[in-house]
C-alpha cells in the first residue's frame, strides 16, 4: 500500500468514514469553499481619506517611512529626494511595470529588470495595499519580479491612494476579480526585514530590506 | 530527533541548576507575552476572533481525508508534485531523492520543525547534501555544534548576546562583536552566498490553503522568501493536519497567529505561493514538491485528542507556562517543548518515551487560557494521564498507592477512621512548628517546601459537628 493510502486509511478509520458521512463531509466542504466565509474584523472608517491615514499611520508604526505625492509622475523626484536625504546611491532596480517613468528627469540611473545580489536599492509598485495592519501586497510577474523587493537594502514602493483597502479580505476579492488564479507569489510586506532571535532584541535588516519607503500616489 | 524526554527529571533539575541559562530564561520571562497582551487589545473582538479560528480548524480536521484530497488536486492543477510520508525516515527518503534528481549539493532552509521531527540535516549531510539553516536562531544552534532548538519560534531563546557573540567569534573568525545588529548582520552577509548559490530551497508551511493549493508562510526575516523565490527547488515540508478552506480563512487566521506568537499585528512577511516559476518570470522555483507527513498525526484523528490538531504552532502555550519559564525547552527532550508539547511527544513519540511530561504542568490552564485555537491542553494532560495509568505505565509504588486509595475510599467507615488517623499523625509529625519538613511517604513533595500541617480533625469530624451544632429547620 503507498504512504498516501495508508495514511488517509487511517484518517478515514479516524472518522469512521461512511457512505453518508462523506456525502454530508462533501457538502460542508463546497459549502465552505463557495461561502468564504469572513471572520471578525476591527471595525474601520472605510472613507479614502480615513483609509490613507490609518494606512500611513500602521506603516510608520511597521518602522516605515511614508511620503505622500500628488500624482504618479511625482514619484521619481520624490525618491529622488529620499535617497539623497538617506545618503543613498542614486542608481537602482525597478520592476519592469515602473519603466516608463521619467526616471532619468529625476536624476536617477533606473534599470527595469529583475534583481541581482548587487542592487542596493529596489523601486517596485504593488497589487494594492491594506489599511488594517499597514501592508503591501506584492503580486510577481514578469512585470513585477519578487526579487526586487527583497534582495536590495533599501525598497521603495509607489502605492496608488486609491488602492489602499480596508482589510486583506478585501485585497483577495481584488486578487480574484482582476487576476482570476493567484500569482505564483503573493507577498504581504510590513516594513522592513527584522529579527528578534538574538535576546528578543528586534534589530531591523535580517534577510531582506533595511529599510522601506513607500510614495503614496494620491491622484 | 532523537528522543531524550524519558530523561526529563534529570534535565529539569540539571538545567535548574545551569546559573547562565536561568539568567537567559530570566532576561526572556515575560516579554513574548507583555507583547501578546498590547497586541491582541486592537482586536475588537478577538475572542470571537479566536472563536471563528476554532471553527476553522474544525472544520478541516473534522473532514480531514476530504480536505487533503481537494488540496493535493488543487495543488497538482498549479504544478506542483504531492508526495506523502507516513514517518521521518520517508521525509529524509523523499527530500534526499528529490535532492539528487535535481543534482543538488546545497539546500537552504527557512524554518521547519518538522524537519527537526525527521532529522532530516542529518540525512542530508550522510547524502553528501549541505543543508543551511538560514533563520538566525536556526542558524545559530546549526553552527553550535547542532544543537536544538529550545522555543518552537525562538529557538535560541535560551542563548544571550554574549553566547552568540563568542559562538560567531569562533566559527566565522571574525573579530568579536558586542551589538545584537553588528552580529545580524555578520549572519546575513554569511547567508546571502548560500541563499544565491543553494539549487533547492525547504520550508515549512504554516498553513495549506485548498481553495487554491497554495502554502502561506509567515516570516520576518526574509529567508522563508529567499529561499522559495531563489532555488530552482522548491520543497514544502508540513503536516497533514495544516490544511484550512479558503484565502479569508488565512485572512482571520493571520489575525491571531502573529500576535499570540510575536505579539506582532501582522509578520513582516506573510507569502502565499502557488505553483510553479511561469514563463517570462525572472525568479521563483522551476520545480515545487509538497510533502505531507503523517509522522502520528492521523492516528490522532477521531481520537481522545483530536482538538490537538487544531495547533497553529504560535508558541503562546510555552510562553505562558510557569514550568517553560523555569526550565526552559530542551528539558522536554524532543522538538517541541511546552504544553503543546507535554501533549504532542507522548502522541507522536510514545507515551512510553515520555511519561514525565504530562506532569510537567500546574495545570493552572495558562496555556488553556491564551491559546489562539482554544486547545483544552489542561485536559489533553490529565487524559494522557490517564492513559498512562490504564497502560500500567506508571511506576509500581503509585500504582499500589492509588489502588489502596481506591479500595479505602470504597468502604466509607474505613475511610473516615484513615483519614482522621493521617490528619493526627501528620499534626503530630508536624510537632508545633504547624509545617512539616519531609512528609516521609511523598518526600518530593516537601523537597522544595514545607507542608503545612492538618489541623487535627477531619473534614467529615467538622461537618459532622456543624450539622449537630445547626439541625436544619
Amino acid at each position: 500500500m503507498s504512504s498516501r493510502e495508508d495514511i488517509l486509511g487511517r484518517v478515514r478509520a479516524g472518522l469512521q468514514r461512511n457512505g453518508a458521512n462523506a456525502a454530508a463531509g462533501r457538502e460542508a466542504m463546497a459549502a465552505a469553499l463557495a461561502n468564504r466565509v469572513q471572520g471578525p474584523k476591527p471595525a474601520m472608517d472605510s472613507s479614502p481619506k480615513a483609509l490613507l491615514e490609518r494606512f500611513r499611520v500602521k506603516s510608520e508604526q511597521q518602522s516605515t517611512t511614508v511620503d505622500i505625492v500628488a500624482q504618479e509622475s511625482d514619484a521619481p523626484a520624490a525618491i529622488a529626494r529620499y535617497l539623497t536625504a538617506m545618503n543613498l546611491p542614486k542608481s537602482a532596480v525597478a520592476q519592469p511595470s515602473l519603466a516608463a517613468l521619467d526616471w532619468s528627469g529625476a536624476g536617477l540611473s533606473v534599470e527595469p529588470r529583475g534583481a541581482r545580489d548587487a542592487d542596493l536599492v529596489g523601486i517596485t509598485g504593488c497589487f494594492c495595499a491594506v489599511a488594517e495592519t499597514g501592508t503591501l501586497m506584492m503580486c510577481s510577474s514578469p512585470e513585477t519580479p519578487a526579487a526586487v523587493s527583497l534582495l536590495p537594502e533599501t525598497h521603495i514602493a509607489i502605492v496608488r491612494a486609491a488602492r489602499i483597502l480596508p482589510y486583506m479580505e478585501d485585497a483577495w476579492n481584488l486578487a480574484r476579480q482582476e487576476l482570476g488564479a493567484l500569482p505564483r507569489a503573493v507577498n504581504f510586506i510590513s516594513g522592513p526585514s527584522r529579527t528578534g532571535d538574538i535576546e528578543q532584541t528586534i534589530v531591523l535588516g535580517a534577510h531582506g530590506p533595511y529599510r522601506v519607503h513607500l510614495v503614496i500616489v494620491e491622484e | 530527533m532523537e528522543i531524550k524526554s524519558m530523561h526529563f527529571k534529570a534535565n529539569a533539575s540539571a538545567k535548574l541548576a545551569d546559573v547562565v541559562l536561568q539568567g537567559n530564561l530570566k532576561n526572556a520571562k515575560g516579554k513574548f507575552v507583555t507583547k501578546r497582551a498590547e497586541a491582541i487589545k486592537d482586536l475588537d473582538d478577538f475572542e470571537g476572533t479566536r472563536d471563528a479560528a476554532v471553527a476553522i480548524r474544525n472544520k478541516v480536521i473534522d473532514n480531514l481525508d476530504l480536505w487533503l484530497e481537494r488540496f493535493e488536486q488543487k495543488a497538482l492543477d498549479t504544478g506542483a508534485q504531492v508526495l506523502w510520508a507516513k514517518d521521518g525516515a520517508e521525509v529524509c527518503r523523499l527530500v534526499t531523492e528529490i535532492a539528487k534528481r535535481h543534482g543538488v549539493k546545497k539546500v537552504t532552509k527557512s524554518k521547519s520543525m518538522l524537519s527537526e521531527e525527521a532529522g532530516l540535516n542529518q540525512a542530508l549531510e550522510a547524502a553528501g547534501i549541505q543543508p543551511v539553516e538560514t533563520d538566525l536562531g536556526e542558524y545559530i544552534l546549526q553552527v553550535d555544534n547542532n544543537e536544538p532548538p529550545s522555543h518552537i519560534i525562538a529557538p535560541a531563546v535560551h542563548k544571550s548576546l554574549s553566547d552568540v557573540a563568542d559562538l560567531f567569534h569562533k566559527v566565522h573568525g571574525t573579530p568579536r562583536k558586542t551589538e545584537i545588529p553588528a552580529l545580524t548582520r555578520e549572519a546575513r552577509e554569511v547567508l546571502r552566498g548560500h541563499f544565491l548559490s543553494a539549487e533547492m530551497g525547504l520550508s515549512g508551511g504554516n498553513f495549506l490553503v485548498a481553495e487554491t493549493g497554495s502554502v502561506a508562510l509567515v516570516t520576518n526575516e526574509g529567508n522563508g522568501r529567499m529561499v522559495t523565490t531563489m532555488p530552482k527547488v522548491h520543497v514544502v515540508i508540513t503536516g497533514i493536519e495544516k490544511v484550512i478552506p479558503t484565502l479569508e480563512d488565512l485572512s482571520t487566521l493571520m489575525r491571531i497567529l502573529p500576535r499570540s506568537a510575536t505579539g506582532q499585528s501582522i509578520s513582516n512577511y506573510f507569502s502565499i505561493l502557488t505553483g510553479v516559476k511561469r514563463p517570462e518570470e525572472h525568479d521563483g522555483p522551476e520545480h515545487l514538491y509538497f510533502v505531507l507527513v503523517d509522522s502520528g498525526r492521523a492516528d490522532v484523528v477521531g481520537g481522545d485528542f483530536h482538538a490537538m490538531l487544531r495547533c497553529i504552532r504560535c508558541g503562546a502555550c510555552m510562553n505562558h507556562c510557569p514550568v517553560y519559564q523555569t526550565i526552559g525547552g530542551h528539558a522536554y527532550g524532543w522538538v517541541y517543548p511546552g504544553p503543546m508539547g507535554s501533549v504532542l511527544t507522548p502522541l507522536y513519540a510514545g507515551i512510553e518515551n515520555s511519561i514525565d511530561l504530562p506532569h510537567a504542568a500546574t495545570l493552572c490552564n495558562q496555556c488553556g487560557i491564551v491559546c489562539p485555537v482554544k486547545i483544552p491542553l489542561p485536559d489533553l494532560l490529565r487524559k494522557l494521564r490517564e492513559k498512562q495509568t490504564e497502560r500500567g505505565l506508571r511506576p509500581l509504588t503509585e500504582r499500589i498507592g492509588l489502588r489502596l486509595w481506591a479500595w479505602v475510599a470504597q468502604r466509607p467507615t474505613l475511610y473516615a477512621l484513615g483519614a482522621s488517623l493521617g490528619a493526627r499523625y501528620l499534626k503530630w509529625l508536624a510537632g508545633e512548628s504547624n509545617r512539616i519538613r519531609l512528609l516521609p511517604t511523598a518526600p518530593e513533595w516537601t523537597l522544595g517546601r514545607d507542608f503545612p500541617a492538618p489541623q487535627g480533625k477531619t473534614f467529615r469530624e467538622l461537618y459532622a459537628a456543624r450539622r449537630n451544632a445547626t439541625p436544619r429547620a
